[in-house]
Parts: structure tokens; C-alpha cells; sequence
């Protein structure tokens, strides 16, 4: 198919000018400008919680807005909903499908989600009349399994699905609004812009894309891994990407400089990244590995400057809380763990 | 498979003696030799020589990693994991390497375990959990035992012609290989995968070889992660075409230079490592740890402290996440009666979070409060925008003042908010300055409270104040 040959080649020129385009811009480099800029000096978190109660892997969690609030979502086909402080169980929702691969926490506390390879999202209303928790929509159209959902609000959510597609849905409804096509591997991961305006996702096709919610259209594409893209997160200001990979890499990538940054990278660190989060400020940035620590890095030297080593199998999601006042790992050893 | 890839390299490279691999040695037992093997400790040091690895808990955690998939085992343990001292390992053979996407079947496993029992060596004698899953297996199997057996009996046989300082190098490998596949109960199976990535393996198909030759019968159930789905997609011709186009308009962009991104990243997290409880000591205390949640209750108070009326400054963002910044910023706003900016910003805020069927109204209602003419709270909107709004209104949505609200935010940016940082309702919080009866905003200095101040601060004028103070 010669036609077919042509294009792939102007693509390739394409994306050539691009590189060297960017490269005329790299007139530093984020470890060269932060040289001066004062050592943050040994992290060390200490594992303050202990949440036990699930029974099988945990895949997913996410702390809700009020910083003591988390849910958690295991094989065990459990959905639970923790008051991380007192470590009780404020809610433990049974699911349909076990093999559940993804949660979510509204930002009003009312609502939480859910999805996996039943290639559905479910919602839970947690604040029903008569107190239970019953599902309140089954969110249903993805050809592949669920890997992420985040809320914008209580009627709006996003999903990436291992079919290629993310979407955004109106939840009293039950409709797709919009779908975002382009990535050419299943989505494992995305994160939303704290202007609600814009969502990034990592994918097995090793880009991150960044979305424009409103009109539906990719703004700018990041590549450089060498594998999927397991793990996504915007840098606290919006103005930056982090993902992690199998590759077993972190990286930074500037949406205005519209390339990347910094690699997060370490010989001796050789499993891939399942999980990310930024602490606060941005400077330091979490990641899980599938090796079952957590590696802390300073994201501005690119140097390590922690460790966590608390669980007995590979760390599947991480979180830092909204207040930044702590980070809760959670793992295949069925437990999750609160660290600051 | 990456991983898989890494650790080999690592592995081929270690016992590459001449290129500064770890010495490989035959060790002489009491009774016996023992072929083959090396030290836990000689292992550790290369691993931080070359791989520069400066701690050795480091170091030990990768060498664990690397016997977990079963690529170093201890000789005489089937717990896999790496110590740093004089206890012996050996490499495990490639043909046993999990890059090879061995899944082997229980039948393998009972033909192992039951080839086990046939010979009478003390080193070959079942641990309890391997003699709990014998028979289990042979309750599972029963129908087929005597196939097992045979097949036990066979690989016995091979094995006998083999040299005895082979034999038991291989005896060895194959324990650890299913070290790996049937770990010892409380141990971490490393042959688990993540559920996403099982359709997408090396081995699509999951064909299954048998270690011991086994032809496979056809019996076994494929699990629900494994069942294929749709083949991963190719480009077609209207994706390449759709990326050319896209790829264009990154060549056009307008890009900064990392120099500037990098000040901007810097000075972001400069700005904010004072609030980062990772990076700062927090006040007044870790609500973490001991009950105390002191520090809860004040970041919720209306009375916001020093610190937190200082993020304000940061940035007109900041100072509307936090509801008193909210709240001060639209009192100060009042003052200067231009809060209706604000006002318009938080009510289409709110329009987001309304139930479809309430949106509809809702955009009516701020239409006539804001934009439309004679509008109470009228907003000063510049031309393009109000036509795009009204437009957008014909078929009221939730995002119908997109334009509208970032248009007029930047008019606060611009205008009132820096005005508010200099105000003194924002000056007196951020310096603590405590607040006198008769020392109120200056904007609000009205006719009644100056005839009072000039009375002089006498009983009148602290009751008027208060007054005053409430509303």
C-alpha cells in the first residue's frame, strides 16, 4: 500500500521537526535550573495506619476530599469506605463483578465508583435516604475493561477503558457525553486538572494524551516510555504530567514546554511503576513499584530521598490526601497502610 | 517481561566469571560436595559494586526481587529470598526462566511431587506443604492416578542416567522452579499477573507446554483473565491521517522554554513546601499521630490563621479554594460594591454541579441577574463574549458561561484582587493584627461610626459598633 507508506513517512517527518523543534527550547535542563535550589534531605515516613479488612489484592483507592476519608476496592469484590484515622469501616459494599480494578470518591463525599472487567462503571450513593448503599447507575458502553474513573462532580464522571476510549458521562442520565479516541493501546490510568478543564491519561500504546474536556479533542501527546503507561497525575499547579511506567520510570513531562522534563530513574529500581502521587507542594512525588516499596523522589533534583518498605507484595495504588497531611499505600497483601 | 529482561541480564552478567562475576565454586560438605554454588554475601557485594548500589538494604531488596522469580534459589530452603551471609544459592537454569512463560498444569506438579517420593534421598523428602498438596492431588486426580505415576516413573528413569553431581544441580532447579510456580503457603507467588496485562502477554495464547512432556489433553479451562478479547488495534489510513493533522498543530504551537517552565515549577513549589507536611514541620501538631485533631479544626475554622491567609496571596485561585478566602475576598468586594463579579463566577461554579434538570433555570436565572438588561448584578462583559453567551443560551448546558466566567475571571485577577491584597481587611489578617471595636475596613467608615469615634471610644460607641459588627 504505497499511499499507506507515504503517510507514515510524512508522520515520521513530522514528528522529527517536532523533536528537534523542542530541542531548540531545552535551553536547560530541570535538574540544571533546581541546582540550586536547597536539598530537601531524607524523607522518612513512618506507617501510622493500618487498614486490614479486605481479604484478597487490592487494586485501587482513592482518599475523598476531607482527608480522612478513603475507599478502597479489592478482589474480594469489597468496596470499602474507611475512616482512615480510627481505622473503622464506615461502609463495606458488596459488588456484583470481584474483579474490580478501579474506585473513585466524588469531591461532595456522596457518591463513589467503580468499575473493572465487567467494562462497566458503577455508582454508589452513599448518602441514600434510608441509609443503605445501593447502586445508583451502572455506567455502561466501554467494549473494555474499566481501569480508572474520576468524578468532576456528582453528575459528571470520566472513565479509561482497556478499550482504547476514555469517556465522560452524565450520571443522572446514564449517557456517554463524550468519547476521547486516539490512543492506540488500552488506557490504564488518568488524572483530572485542578480546573476540571483538562484530563491527561496513560496508555499501553507508552503516550499520555491531554484532553480537553469541552471540546472532546487531545491537546498535546507525551511520549518517551518504553512501556505502558500504568500510572498518571497532573503536578499540583496543572502545569505538569507525571506518569509512571513499566519501564519501571517516572516522568515529567511541561505542557507549555510541551515536552518532557525529567526521567525518574534508577538502576536498581527494575519493576515497574504501578502507582503515583504528588505530595503537596510538588516537590516530592510517590511512586509504587510492583518490587512492593514505594520509592519518594525530589522531583526538582531527580534524586531519591526515600523509601517505603511496609508491605508483602507488590503496591497496586497510592494516594496523598487533599490536605497533604498523608499518603496511603495499598497493596496486593490485601492491606492498606497510612503513612506521614 | 521487562523486568524478566533486566534480571537476566543481571544474572548472565553475575556469573560471567571472567567478566568480574562472583566466584562459582564446589563447596565440600561434610560427607559430600556440593556443586556449584555461591554465597549469599558474595552475591550482595556484586550487587553493589555493579550495579552502585551505596545501600545494602538496597541491595538485598533487589537480590530478593531476583530469587522471588526464582533466578538465585538457596540450596536448602524453598523460601526465596536473598540473606547476606554464608547461606548457599545457586542460578537457575534458563530453560527454567520465567521468560519462557511457563504456566505449568497441576498434572506436572503431581508428576513432580510423586517422582519426589519414588526416590529414596534424604534431600528429596517432602515438606509438610508439599505432602498436604500431594494428596491433595491425588484426591483431584484420582481417575488419572496411574497415568501420573507412569509418567513419575518415567522421568525417574531419565533422571538415573544422568551424573550424579548433575543430577543434583538439576534436582536442585527444578525445586526451585516450582518454588516459584507452587510457592510455600504465606510466600508471594510472583508468577501472578495483573489482570489488565494478561490478554496482552508474550504468549497470547497461553499455550500450554508441559515441563514433563506431557501432552496436554485438552481438559484444562482457560480462567475468565484470559479470554481474549479483541486483537489490539492497527492504524488504519484515517489515523495516521487524523495524527499528520495533529502532529501539525503541535508543530505551530506556541511552546515556552524549559528554562522558564523550570523558574515556574521551582517557584510553585518553593511557594508552597512551607504547607507541604512532607517537606515542613506541621502546626500545631501530626493529626496522626495521638488524637489530637487540632489541626483539622483550625484549617476548617472561619478564623483562618496567619499561614493560611498567606496562601491567598499566592494566587486568585488559592484564595477561592479556601472558603474564608472566599468569604473576605466577596466582603472586601462589597465594600467597594463590585462583588458582583464574584458573585457571577460562584453561581456559574454552582450551574456545574446542578442536576440536568434544574440547569436549564438555573442559566435563566443567572442570564437576568447578570447579563441581561437592567440586570440588578450587572457584569461588564466584553462584546464577543456576551454574543457567544446568548448564543450558548438558545440551548442552556452546564458549561453554556464557560467563556463568560474565565473572561471575568481574569478581570479580577487583573483588577480587584490585587487591590484586595493591599486592602486592609487583607492586610490586618495576614499580620494578625488584632481587631479594635473602632478600627474596622476603612472602606466602611460611615457618617454614624465617625460621629461615634470622635465622641471618643465611650460606652455609645462600643454599642454601636457591635451593632454594626453583626449585620
Amino acid at each position: 500500500m504505497g499511499e499507506m507508506e507515504e503517510l507514515r513517512k510524512e508522520m515520521e517527518n513530522l514528528k522529527d521537526q517536532i523533536t528537534a523543534a523542542r530541542k531548540t527550547f531545552q535551553d536547560t535542563t530541570l535538574q540544571e535550573a533546581a541546582s540550586g535550589v536547597t536539598v530537601v534531605g531524607r524523607v522518612q515516613l513512618k506507617t501510622r495506619k493500618t487498614l486490614r479488612g479486605h481479604l484478597a489484592k487490592i487494586y485501587a483507592m482513592h482518599w475523598g476530599t476531607d482527608s480522612t476519608l478513603c475507599v478502597s476496592a479489592s478482589q474480594d469484590g469489597k468496596l470499602i469506605v474507611w475512616d482512615s484515622i480510627t481505622t473503622n469501616k464506615v461502609n463495606a459494599i458488596p459488588l456484583k463483578s470481584s474483579w474490580v480494578m478501579t474506585c473513585a470518591y466524588a469531591p461532595s463525599g456522596n457518591l463513589v465508583a467503580c468499575g473493572g472487567l465487567d467494562n462497566m462503571c458503577s455508582i454508589y450513593n452513599l448518602k441514600g435516604k434510608d441509609g443503605n448503599v445501593k447502586v445508583m447507575r451502572e455506567l455502561a458502553a466501554h467494549t473494555g475493561y474499566l481501569s480508572c474513573c474520576r468524578f468532576l462532580s456528582d453528575t459528571e464522571i470520566i472513565t479509561s477503558s482497556g478499550d482504547c476510549t476514555c469517556v465522560l458521562w452524565d450520571i443522572e442520565t446514564g449517557t456517554e457525553k463524550m468519547v476521547f479516541a486516539g490512543h492506540q493501546g488500552d488506557c490504564m490510568s488518568l488524572g483530572v486538572s485542578p480546573d476540571f478543564k483538562f484530563f491527561i491519561s496513560g496508555a499501553c500504546d507508552f503516550t499520555a494524551k491531554l484532553w480537553d474536556i469541552r471540546e472532546a479533542q487531545c491537546r498535546q501527546t507525551f511520549s518517551g516510555h518504553e512501556s505502558d503507561i500504568n500510572a498518571i497525575g497532573f503536578f499540583p499547579n496543572g502545569n505538569a504530567v507525571i506518569t509512571g511506567s513499566d519501564d519501571a520510570t517516572c516522568k515529567l513531562y511541561d505542557l507549555r514546554a510541551d515536552q518532557e522534563l525529567i526521567t525518574y530513574q534508577d538502576s536498581s529500581i527494575m519493576c515497574g511503576v504501578t502507582s503515583l502521587a504528588a505530595s503537596k507542594s510538588g516537590r516530592l512525588l510517590l511512586a509504587g513499584h510492583d518490587d512492593f516499596n514505594v520509592n519518594i523522589w525530589d522531583m526538582l533534583k531527580s534524586e531519591r530521598v526515600g523509601v517505603l518498605a511496609g508491605h508483602d507484595n507488590r503496591v497496586s495504588c497510592i494516594g496523598v490526601s487533599s490536605d497533604g497531611m498523608a499518603c496511603c499505600t495499598g497493596s496486593w497483601d490485601s492491606f492498606l497502610k497510612i503513612w506521614n | 517481561m521487562i523486568v524478566y529482561r533486566k534480571i537476566e541480564d543481571i544474572v548472565t552478567r553475575i556469573q560471567d566469571e571472567k567478566a568480574g562475576g562472583v566466584a562459582i565454586r564446589t563447596v565440600k560438605s561434610f560427607l559430600s560436595k556440593i556443586p556449584s554454588v555461591v554465597s549469599g554475601a558474595d552475591i550482595v557485594q556484586w550487587l553493589m559494586k555493579n550495579l552502585t548500589i551505596e545501600d545494602i538494604a538496597e541491595a538485598i531488596h533487589l537480590g530478593s526481587l531476583i530469587a522471588a522469580h526464582g533466578y538465585i534459589f538457596p540450596i536448602s530452603d524453598h523460601v526465596l529470598t536473598l540473606k547476606d551471609d554464608g547461606t548457599l544459592y545457586r542460578f537457575q537454569s534458563p530453560y527454567f526462566w520465567p521468560s519462557n512463560c511457563w504456566e505449568p498444569e497441576n498434572t506436572d506438579y503431581a508428576i513432580y511431587l510423586c517422582k519426589r517420593t519414588m526416590q529414596n534421598k534424604a534431600r528429596l523428602e517432602l515438606a509438610d506443604y508439599e505432602a498436604e498438596n500431594l494428596a491433595r492431588l491425588q484426591r483431584a486426580f484420582a481417575r488419572k492416578w496411574e497415568f501420573i505415576f507412569m509418567q513419575a516413573e518415567a522421568q525417574v528413569r531419565i533422571d538415573r542416567k544422568k551424573d550424579k553431581a548433575e543430577r543434583k544441580i538439576l534436582d536442585s532447579q527444578e525445586r526451585a522452579f516450582w518454588d516459584v510456580h507452587r510457592p510455600v503457603p504465606g510466600c508471594v507467588n510472583t508468577t501472578e499477573m495483573d489482570i489488565r496485562k494478561c490478554r496482552r502477554e508474550k504468549n497470547p495464547h497461553r499455550v500450554k507446554k508441559s515441563v514433563y512432556g506431557v501432552p496436554d489433553d485438552g481438559q484444562s479451562q482457560p480462567s475468565p483473565v484470559h479470554i481474549s478479547s479483541q486483537p489490539s488495534r492497527k492504524p488504519t489510513k484515517e489515523d495516521v491521517q487524523k495524527e499528520i493533522s495533529f502532529l501539525n498543530v503541535q508543530l505551530d504551537r506556541h511552546c515556552m522554554k524549559v528554562s522558564k517552565v523550570a523558574d515556574s515549577l521551582m517557584s510553585y513549589t518553593e511557594q508552597f513546601m512551607e504547607y507541604d507536611p512532607f517537606v515542613s514541620p506541621t502546626e500545631p501538631s501530626n493529626p496522626w499521630i495521638g488524637d489530637d485533631s487540632s489541626y483539622w479544626d483550625l484549617e476548617a475554622s472561619r478564623d483562618p490563621n496567619q499561614q493560611r491567609v498567606k496562601k491567598w496571596g499566592f494566587s486568585l485561585e488559592e484564595a477561592l479554594k479556601d472558603p474564608a478566602g472566599r468569604d473576605q475576598f466577596l466582603k472586601f468586594l462589597e465594600s467597594e460594591f463590585s462583588s458582583e463579579n464574584l458573585r457571577f463566577w460562584l453561581a456559574v461554579q454552582d450551574l456545574k454541579r446542578r442536576p440536568l434538570q434544574e440547569v436549564s433555570s438555573r442559566a435563566q436565572e443567572i442570564w437576568q441577574e447578570f447579563l441581561a438588561e437592567g440586570a440588578p448584578s450587572s457584569i461588564n462583559l466584553d462584546s464577543h463574549s456576551y454574543e457567544r453567551t446568548s448564543q450558548n443560551l438558545k440551548d442552556p448546558g452546564r458549561y453554556s458561561y464557560e467563556d463568560a466566567q474565565e473572561h471575568i475571571f481574569k478581570l479580577m485577577k487583573s483588577d480587584s484582587y490585587a487591590r484586595f491584597l493591599r486592602s486592609n481587611i487583607y492586610q490586618d489578617l495576614l499580620s494578625a493584627r488584632k481587631k479594635q471595636p473602632a478600627d474596622t475596613e476603612q472602606g466602611r467608615r460611615t457618617s454614624l461610626e465617625k460621629f461615634t469615634r470622635s465622641v471618643g471610644k465611650s460606652l455609645t460607641g462600643k454599642r454601636l459598633t457591635g451593632l454594626m459588627q453583626s449585620s
